[in-house]
This record gives structure tokens, C-alpha cells and sequence, in this order.
């Protein structure tokens, strides 16, 4: 395809000249179409595959929300029947609050994990120990995590209430009490993740410039000052990251829900969002109806972020 | 002042201790458990170290069709994936940092909002279309999709190679190379560390993953390692066999760790330096 780009040399220079000035001559255009055809061979692949497996089915997923279809036979379309039998599901609603009930993790996660990073920022013996400690939990999988933590939360013999017992605390049986087992999943979810956000709050607080706390200290500020004007707003984007992504993904949990309590937990109060619709898909298989529930959370998550993001840049414009 | 210091950072090391005993004592247990007998589980105060350590548990894994199968299935997935994954990714990476396309950078930024796209919203007419195609019980619905390559791949790829310059490209280009070329000989090796630091993360994610495999396979010698122990723990659980169950947990999660151990620099520098670029 390129045997004759030797000869091609001095128009590729002029090229490069051309470039801040006249646009289009026509052996650069030659020269620009195989340069587009390459690009265009190399992106296409991911490009087509976006478009079968995200933007295709999401497509179905909307029109399906409003079919009585069951995977197999026709979709019969049937209106916003599917919606108004989700807003009058209690089952649903509860799985809702469910859901954001175990967001009550994110906070506390990112409190700890910004706690543990400005610990590990000081010269500390054993820091990189440390760091690889916190970090084991965050590529374990959640699957295995999850097995270990049902043994652990065991009322009579789990790791957790054989601790409490030291302290001379009778432990409740974690799972199958309604009132603990979304504290117990929170405690665990913050066990996963404190790794992750600990070690990007790390790498923020190391790219703040030294020279910055210089000048501030020789200003006079106090520590508290020097936290709240210079580290606060230096790991405000690592935040905001952070924040948008843990909200993404805990409005998806269903794998620690799944594995520990396969039935929802007791009077499904530990049931989430995507195991309700799992199982209205693939157990009742309701997929009309489960395709309601899908798109209703795909919106919600679409405008969560987009609140968060319209926040965040209006915060930033106070800043300056 | 100095003191003060020396103080402050004894304190912080002994909560940062307690912090990381926290983070090790419930995986050290389940090494603990799964060397018991059945019987000592249930012995209270429990021993941390199994009187006698015993191995039969992991005997009896691996004596399970299951557990081979789930392993090999996992592999397959997984390594399919990463690797075919990743040159389609570094390829894109490469077009859409370097080379001149109209809309380009549009059609970046769509593949980029493409990521919020959650996976529960479009699994249900996923899985119908691969249903159609006689895909539901085979590893091809695992591993197809990931063929095409991963956005967030593409993301930090085309991040990293901002830093390198494009003279470079179009020296390559007025010595004659093809763009496939430049791609397999100029840019793969520039960007070395990256690719593998990504490749190593998609590696850990694919081997973790559970919702996909558990729609998608049935019979469980199909299934996939995540989705057999979890089986596993279903099925022991009941029967209180908590070595069993604490062996299989174990020998799914030496995969990854080994994985973390060896690359445990590498793997922590890059998801660091996302945070600093992202």
C-alpha cells in the first residue's frame, strides 16, 4: 500500500508545513485518505463492538420496557403498563432504598481511606508494606470476598462476633437479622474498597508541591489551615472521581447481595435493585417488566451523575 | 518540634498496624478454616493455627470435576480476552491519539459516555440476542464482546500517549512505514508499561467477574471458576463443610494475588498515575 512512499517524501514535509496554513491541496488529500483509512481500520473494531453490545441492546432494553415480553415469544406492546407496575411494586421501592441505604458506605470509605493515605504520606516505616496490605482486598474477588465475609458474619462461630467477644460484646447473627445485615454488607464494602481510594487520595497528596506548604507556613498558616486551603482543594478532583464512580457502581451491587444472602436477606431487606430485576429476568422471567426496571435505573444513574457533574463545575467556578 | 513528630508518627504507624491487621485477619482465617477438620470449625475460642493442620479439604477439591473445569473455563475466558482485547484496544488508543480521522475525537468521547452505560440495563437483550444465536451455555458470550476491546483501556492508552511526541509518528511515516508499522514497531513498545499494566488489570477484573458468567452458563462444567465456588458455597453451606468452602475461596483468589504480588509496583504506580492524570 505504501511502496511509493519514498517518493512520497518532500510532499509529506510540505505537509507538515502546509499544515497551519492553506488546507487541501490535492496530492495532500491523497496523502490524508490513507492516513484516514488506517485510523478508521483501527477504531472500528472497539466502535462496532460498542454499537452491538452497548447501543443496540440499550436501544432494546427501552423499547422492550414497554412490551410484555418474556425472552422467548413475542412483544406484545402493552404502553407504560410495565412503569405504573413498578411504581405501585413495593418490592421494587424497597430494593430502591435498599440500594442507596448501602451507599451509606461510600462516605465513610472515603473519610478512612483519605485519613489512611495522609497517614501513609509521613515517613513511616513499612509504608510500601502498608500500601500492598491495603491494597490486597481490592483485587481479591468480590465472589471469594464475599463466601469469606458469610463464614465471618456466622452468629455463633464467625470471625466477627468471636472479636466482638473480646470486648465482651454479644454479637447479633449478622445476615439473618433485618436490622444488621445492611450494616454488616456496608462494613465489608468498606473493607473492599478503602484500598483503591486510599491509594489515589495518596497519589493527589503526593502531587501537591512542596513549595506550596513552604509558603504557607512561612505565612503563618496553622495545620488546620494549611489542610483546608491547600490539601482540601488539591484532592477535590480525586473526590469528585471518586465519588461519581462508587455511586455508579453501588447502585449496580448484586454480587455480595447474591452470594450472602441468596433470598434477598430477611424480609428482603437486603434485596437491591439489579438482584430484583435479575430475578424478575431470569426467575420469573418478566423480561418486559425487568426492562422497565433496567432503563428506570440507567436513567437515575445517567442523572445522578449529571446533577453531580453540574455541581461540581459550578463549585470550581466559586473557587476561582 | 522534632520530637513531637517522632511521636505523632509512632502513633500513626500503631493505627495504620491496627488498620492493616484488619485488612489481613479475615484472609488469614480463611486459610486457618480451610485447614481444619470439619469438627474443629466449631471449637471455641477458635485456633488460628489448626491443630492438626490437615490438607483433606483441598483433597477434596480437587478430586471435584467441577472445580478443574471451573479453572480451565476461567482461563479461557480470561486470557481470550485480555490478550486479543488488548491489541484491538492499543491499536485504537493509537488511532486516536496520533492519527488524522474527522470526528475522531467526537466519536472518542461517545465511546467515552458509552462507560455509564451500566451493564444490568442492557444485560436482559444481551442475553437474548445471544440467546437467539445458541450462545447461552457456552464461554462466547463472555468472550466475544471482549474481543472488540475496552474503552477504559483505550482511555489510558491514548492518556499516555499524549506524552509521546508526534514528531516521532511522522518521522516514521516519511521513512516510509505503514501505519501497521509504526503501530507494531514504534508506538506497542513505547508504550510497553502502560499496555501491561492495563492488560494486568483487565486480567484481575475478567477473572473476577460473576453477574455475566452466572446468566450465561448453566451446567456447571461450563461454568466459570467465580461461579463455582459460589455454587460451592451454596451447596457445603447447608452441610456446614466450611473447610471445603474457605479451600475453594482460597484457590480462586491465588490467581490474582500471585498476580498482585509480582506486579505489585507496577499495578500500584499505574492506578496512581490514573488518578493524577484522570
Amino acid at each position: 500500500m505504501f511502496t511509493d512512499q519514498g517518493g512520497l517524501t518532500l510532499e509529506n514535509i510540505n505537509l507538515n508545513k502546509d499544515e497551519v496554513g492553506v488546507r487541501s491541496t490535492s496530492r495532500k488529500s491523497k496523502l490524508f485518505q490513507s492516513e484516514h483509512r488506517a485510523a478508521f481500520l483501527f477504531i472500528i473494531i472497539p466502535v462496532v463492538g460498542f454499537s452491538l453490545f452497548s447501543i443496540i441492546p440499550g436501544a432494546i432494553s427501552i423499547f422492550a420496557s414497554l412490551t410484555n415480553w418474556n425472552g422467548l415469544g413475542n412483544m406484545d406492546f402493552v404502553g407504560f403498563s410495565n412503569y405504573t407496575t413498578m411504581f405501585n411494586d413495593t418490592y421494587f421501592w424497597r430494593t430502591l432504598w435498599n440500594t442507596f441505604y448501602l451507599m451509606i458506605g461510600i462516605p465513610i470509605g472515603l473519610v478512612l481511606s483519605f485519613l489512611l493515605a495522609v497517614g501513609l504520606n509521613r515517613r513511616i516505616a513499612g509504608r510500601q508494606v502498608f500500601r500492598v496490605i491495603y491494597y490486597i482486598p481490592v483485587v481479591s474477588s468480590l465472589a471469594a470476598i464475599s463466601i469469606l465475609w458469610q463464614w465471618a458474619y456466622n452468629g455463633d462461630f464467625g470471625l466477627v462476633n468471636q472479636v466482638l467477644d473480646l470486648f465482651g460484646i454479644n454479637g447479633p447473627n449478622w445476615l439473618q437479622n433485618p436490622d444488621t445485615v445492611k450494616p454488616a454488607i456496608i462494613i465489608m464494602s468498606v473493607w473492599k474498597g478503602v484500598g483503591y481510594s486510599m491509594l489515589l487520595y495518596l497519589a493527589a497528596i503526593q502531587s501537591v508541591p512542596r513549595t506550596f506548604y513552604e509558603a504557607a507556613e512561612l505565612d503563618g498558616a496553622s495545620p488546620l489551615q494549611r489542610f483546608r486551603y491547600i490539601t482540601w482543594p488539591m484532592v477535590k478532583p480525586i473526590t469528585f472521581f471518586l465519588v461519581i464512580t462508587n455511586i455508579i457502581g453501588g447502585s449496580q451491587i448484586f454480587t455480595e447481595i447474591n452470594i450472602m444472602t441468596p433470598t434477598g436477606g430477611p424480609m428482603y431487606s437486603s434485596a437491591t435493585t439489579v438482584w430484583y430485576l435479575w430475578q424478575q429476568a431470569f426467575s420469573n422471567l418478566r423480561m418486559g417488566y425487568a426492562s422497565a426496571i433496567a432503563t428506570a435505573l440507567g436513567v437515575l444513574i445517567f442523572v445522578i451523575t449529571a446533577i453531580q457533574f453540574y455541581i461540581n463545575s459550578r463549585s470550581q467556578y466559586k473557587l476561582d | 518540634m522534632e520530637r513531637e513528630n517522632k511521636k505523632a508518627n509512632i502513633i500513626i504507624f500503631i493505627l495504620l498496624a491496627i488498620g492493616a491487621i484488619t485488612m489481613i485477619a479475615p484472609l488469614l482465617w480463611m486459610v486457618s478454616t480451610s485447614l481444619k477438620d470439619r469438627a474443629s470449625v466449631f471449637s471455641l475460642p477458635p485456633d488460628w493455627i489448626p491443630n492438626p493442620i490437615q490438607f483433606d479439604a483441598y483433597i477434596r477439591l480437587f478430586e471435584m470435576d467441577t472445580l478443574r473445569t471451573g479453572i480451565q473455563n476461567s482461563l479461557i475466558v480470561t486470557l481470550t480476552v485480555t490478550i486479543v482485547g488488548t491489541f484491538t484496544s492499543s491499536m485504537a488508543a493509537f488511532s486516536f491519539a496520533k492519527l488524522r480521522l474527522p470526528f475522531k475525537n467526537l466519536i472518542f468521547l461517545i465511546l467515552l459516555a458509552g462507560i455509564m452505560i451500566p451493564y444490568p440495563s442492557i444485560m436482559i437483550p444481551q442475553y437474548v440476542i445471544f440467546s437467539n444465536l445458541g450462545w447461552v451455555n457456552t464461554l462466547l458470550p463472555l468472550i466475544v464482546p471482549g474481543l472488540f476491546g475496552n474503552v477504559i483501556m483505550i482511555f489510558f492508552l491514548r492518556q499516555y500517549l499524549s506524552n509521546i511526541p508526534d514528531s516521532i509518528v511522522e518521522a516514521a511515516k516519511i521513512d516510509g512505514a505503514t501505519y501497521f508499522q509504526i503501530y507494531a514497531r514504534l508506538i506497542m513498545p513505547a508504550i510497553k508499561p502502560a499496555v501491561a499494566a492495563q492488560f494486568i488489570l483487565w486480567f484481575m477484573a475478567s477473572w473476577n467477574d460473576y453477574l455475566a458468567p452466572l446468566i450465561y452458563l448453566r451446567s456447571s462444567h461450563r461454568q466459570t471458576l467465580q461461579v463455582v465456588i459460589a455454587n460451592l458455597n451454596a451447596q457445603y453451606a447447608i452441610q456446614t463443610d466450611y473447610p471445603l468452602i474457605m479451600a475453594a475461596s482460597v484457590i480462586s483468589l491465588i490467581p490474582v494475588l500471585t498476580v498482585f504480588i509480582i506486579f505489585q509496583k507496577q499495578i500500584i504506580e499505574s492506578v496512581a498515575l490514573s488518578a493524577v492524570k484522570g
